[in-house]
C-alpha cells in the first residue's frame, strides 16, 4: 500500500488540502493541515503564469515568487514536511515549465527524494505524457491526471491510462475558486468516471464550505480545498495556521457526518 | 540534424514541429482543441472555405499586396537589391487581419457565438474587432493594462469597431498576461466561444493554422517575383515576435534551396542584459501558453518579461515551428536594438516615403546591415507587415519631439 492508497482507503473519504508553497510560513500552515485532519497534502510549485488558477491562487503564486520562492525552496517543504509527517501522503500541483526545466528526470528524482506522492501538472493532458509521466512512473510517483466536464467518454480512456493515486474531477468547466458546479452534475460525472476506473475520484475546483464539501463527499471518493484555504493564508498571515485548522476540522467533521 | 526531405511538411499528425509544438493545455480544453483540428482539416478539404477565404481577402483586405522594389532605399544601402511585400497596405493596416479572416470563418463553421482574442500593441485586437463587426460576433479582446495605456489610439478602435477591451493587470501586465486572461476566459466558456490566436503558437492545432493563413503573403511574393524578375529572391527577412508574418513569407519558399531566410527578433536594449524580447536567440527551451517553444525565462522555469520598443515583439515565447527551423539550420536568426529599429524607421520613412510599423522596422534594420555585404545582382525580400501611424507617439518620445 502506497501512502496515498491508503489516504483513500480509510472508511471516510478523504480530504485534499491545497495551498501554495512559500505564500505566508509554509510548514506551519502544513502542519496546521495535518492537524486539522487533512487526508492528503497538495503542495503549489508557484509559477509566473498559472493559467488555470483564478485570482486567489494567481495572487498566492505571485506572492510566493515576490518573496524569492524557489525550485530547490518548494523541494525542501516537501523533504522536511516528510520528516515530521511520514505517513501523510504529499501532491505536488504546478505547471509544465517548472517541473520540465532541468529535465523529466531531474524533477522526478528529486520529488522522489523529497518523499513526493504524486504530481499534478496541469499543462500535460495525456496526448503529452512523455514530457513528464515516464520519468514519473520509473520513479513511483504517481502522475494524477484531471477530468473536468468536457472530458467526454471517447477520451475518458485516455486519460485513465497512465493515471495512478487518484483522479482529480475538476467539477467545473473554468478556473479554480469560482462558481462551483451542481451536485447532481458532480454526481453524474463521478459516476460515469468511477465506471471506467478503479482509481479514487476526487472531487475539487469551487468548492468553499463544509456544506458543499459534505455533499461532494456523499458522492465522490475525495474532496480538494484550496482557494478557502489561499485566502485565509492571505488575511491572518502569521495567524493563519489556527484558522486553517480549524477549517480543516470543519470540512473533514461535516463530511464524515454526511457519510455516517 | 539530417537534413530532412521537406521543411514544408511539418507538424507531424500530434502537432509537433520536431522536438517543438504539441498540445500543452488544461483538459478543459483538450476536447475542444481536438475538436478545432478536426473542423480545422474539413475546412481545408473544403473548396467553399478556400474560396470565401479568398474572396475576403480580395475584396475586403485588398489583396495581393503589392511587391515593391525600394530603388531608392537601394541606393543608399548599396548592394542587393532590396524589395518589399507590402502587407502594411491591408485593410487594419497589418498582417493580421489575413489570419483573423481565416479563424472567424472557421469560428462561425464551427457554430460559436463569441470571440475573444489578446492583443499586445493592439493590432491583433483591431484586426479581431474587425472581423467581428463585419460578421456580427460579439468580440472580448483582452489586453495588458501597460498595453491599454501605451496604445490608446488603438484601444479606442477596438471599441469604435464594438469591441470590449479588457484590461489586464495581472503579472506584468502585459501580452503574456493578456494571454493567460484569454485563456481562463475560453475555459470557463468552452461551449460558445472561439479564440482567435494571433500568431503561429498555442496549441495545436493553431501554430499550423495560423502560418497557413498567412501563407497567402509568401504564395504571393513567390509568383510576383517570379512574374516582376522571372527568379527567386537570394534572401528573405522579416521580423519576429510570434512569428506569424515571418513564416507567412518563409513558408511557401522552404523547399527552394537558393533562397536564404533570416529571422529578426527584438533585441531591446542588448542581448547581453535582460531587456530584450530575442527568445531564440536569449531563451531557452520550455512550454508555455499550450506549447513547447523557446521561452525567455530563469533556471526555475519562470517567465521572465521581454522589453522591446515594439509592443507587438513583446512576447517571452515565440511560434514553435520558429524553434524548429532554428534547430534544422533553414532559417537564420539575428535581432536588432530598439535603437536600430528606430534608425531603420526613420531611413524608410526619408527613402521611401513609407512610414513602418515598428515590428518591421526592426527587419528593414537587418536588411540596412545585410545589403551592402551582398552584390547588386543579388535581391533581399523583406516583409512590410505593419504600417507606423500607431507607433508615432513611441517614436516621437524617443526621438525626444514633443507633440
Amino acid at each position: 500500500m502506497t501512502r496515498l492508497s491508503n489516504a483513500f482507503s480509510k472508511p471516510h473519504p478523504a480530504f485534499v488540502a491545497f495551498i501554495t508553497a512559500g505564500d505566508g510560513d509554509t510548514a506551519a500552515n502544513l502542519d496546521a493541515l495535518v492537524a486539522g485532519g487533512a487526508d492528503v497534502i497538495e503542495l503549489g510549485m508557484p509559477f509566473t503564469d498559472p493559467m488555470a488558477d483564478g485570482p486567489a491562487i494567481q495572487a498566492a503564486n505571485l506572492r510566493s515568487l515576490d518573496a524569492g520562492t524557489t525550485t530547490a525552496d518548494v523541494l525542501k517543504l516537501a523533504t522536511d514536511f516528510r520528516a515530521r509527517h511520514p505517513d501523510t501522503p504529499l501532491v505536488l500541483m504546478g505547471y509544465a515549465n517548472p517541473m520540465v526545466r532541468r529535465g523529466p528526470e531531474w524533477f522526478a528524482d528529486s520529488a522522489h527524494a523529497a518523499g513526493v506522492d504524486g504530481i499534478i501538472c496541469v499543462d500535460i493532458p495525456p496526448e503529452e505524457d512523455e514530457a513528464l509521466g515516464p520519468a514519473l512512473r520509473a520513479k513511483g510517483i504517481a502522475p494524477i491526471r484531471l477530468a473536468t466536464p468536457t472530458t467526454d467518454a471517447a477520451r475518458l480512456p485516455a486519460v485513465i491510462e497512465g493515471s495512478q493515486g487518484f483522479l482529480y474531477y475538476v467539477s467545473v468547466a473554468g478556473i479554480t475558486g469560482k462558481q462551483q458546479a451542481a451536485i447532481d452534475s458532480i454526481e453524474a460525472n463521478v459516476t460515469r468516471i468511477k465506471q471506467s476506473t478503479d482509481l479514487p475520484v476526487a472531487v475539487g475546483f469551487g468548492v468553499r464550505t463544509p456544506e458543499q464539501a459534505a455533499e461532494i463527499a456523499k458522492v465522490a471518493d475525495g474532496v480538494v480545498v484550496g482557494s478557502a484555504f489561499i485566502d485565509l493564508v492571505e488575511e491572518f498571515g502569521s495567524e493563519a495556521p489556527a484558522k486553517l485548522q480549524e477549517l480543516t476540522s470543519a470540512m473533514v467533521a461535516a463530511m464524515r457526518a454526511a457519510r455516517a | 540534424m539530417t537534413s530532412p526531405n521537406s521543411f514544408r511538411n511539418q507538424p507531424d499528425e500530434r502537432g509537433h514541429f520536431g522536438d517543438y509544438g504539441g498540445r500543452y493545455v488544461a483538459e478543459t480544453l483538450m476536447p475542444l482543441i481536438l475538436d478545432l483540428e478536426r473542423e480545422y482539416r474539413k475546412a481545408q478539404a473544403d473548396p467553399a472555405f478556400q474560396a470565401e477565404f479568398d474572396d475576403l481577402l480580395e475584396h475586403y483586405v485588398g489583396r495581393p499586396s503589392p511587391l515593391y522594389f525600394a530603388e531608392r532605399l537601394t541606393e543608399a544601402l548599396g548592394g542587393a537589391q532590396v524589395w518589399f511585400k507590402r502587407d502594411e497596405l491591408n485593410h487594419t493596416g497589418a498582417h493580421k487581419i489575413n489570419n483573423c479572416i481565416g479563424q472567424i470563418l472557421l469560428a462561425i463553421r464551427m457554430g460559436k457565438t463569441r470571440i475573444i482574442a489578446e492583443t499586445g500593441a493592439g493590432q491583433h485586437g483591431v484586426a479581431t474587432a474587425t472581423v467581428c463587426a463585419r460578421f456580427g460576433l460579439p468580440c472580448v479582446i483582452y489586453m495588458g493594462a501597460e498595453d491599454v495605456k501605451r496604445q490608446s489610439p488603438n484601444v479606442f478602435r477596438m471599441k469604435l469597431l464594438g469591441a470590449e477591451v479588457i484590461p489586464v493587470t495581472s503579472g506584468g501586465a502585459t501580452l503574456k498576461d493578456a494571454m493567460n486572461e484569454g485563456l481562463r476566459d475560453w475555459v470557463a466558456n468552452v461551449h460558445d466561444t472561439f479564440y482567435i490566436i494571433g500568431t503561429a503558437a498555442g496549441p495545436h492545432p493553431y501554430p499550423e493554422m495560423v502560418r497557413d493563413f498567412q501563407s497567402v503573403i509568401g504564395k504571393e511574393a513567390r509568383e510576383q517575383m517570379l512574374a516582376r524578375t522571372g527568379r527567386l529572391p537570394d534572401m528573405l527577412v522579416a521580423a519576429i515576435g510570434g512569428g506569424s508574418n515571418a513564416l507567412g513569407l518563409f513558408h511557401p519558399f522552404l523547399d527552394d534551396p537558393s533562397v536564404k531566410m533570416l529571422g529578426v527578433e527584438a533585441a531591446g536594449h542588448g542581448l547581453d542584459g535582460d531587456e530584450h524580447a530575442a527568445s531564440l536567440l536569449g531563451g531557452f527551451p520550455g512550454v508555455l501558453h499550450g506549447n513547447k517553444t523557446y521561452l525567455l525565462q530563469d533556471e526555475d522555469g519562470q517567465i521572465t518579461e521581454g522589453h522591446s520598443i515594439s509592443a507587438g515583439l513583446d512576447y517571452p515565447g515565440i511560434g514553435p515551428e520558429h524553434a524548429w527551423l532554428k534547430e534544422s539550420g533553414r532559417v537564420e536568426y539575428t535581432a536588432v536594438t530598439d535603437n536600430e529599429a528606430l534608425e531603420g524607421f526613420q531611413l524608410l520613412c526619408r527613402t521611401e516615403g513609407i512610414i513602418p510599423a515598428l515590428e518591421p522596422s526592426h527587419a528593414i534594420a537587418a536588411v540596412a546591415k545585410i545589403a551592402k555585404t551582398m552584390d547588386d545582382d543579388q535581391i533581399i525580400l523583406a516583409n512590410l507587415c505593419g504600417r507606423g501611424d500607431k507607433d508615432i507617439f513611441t517614436v516621437a518620445e524617443k526621438l525626444g519631439v514633443e507633440m
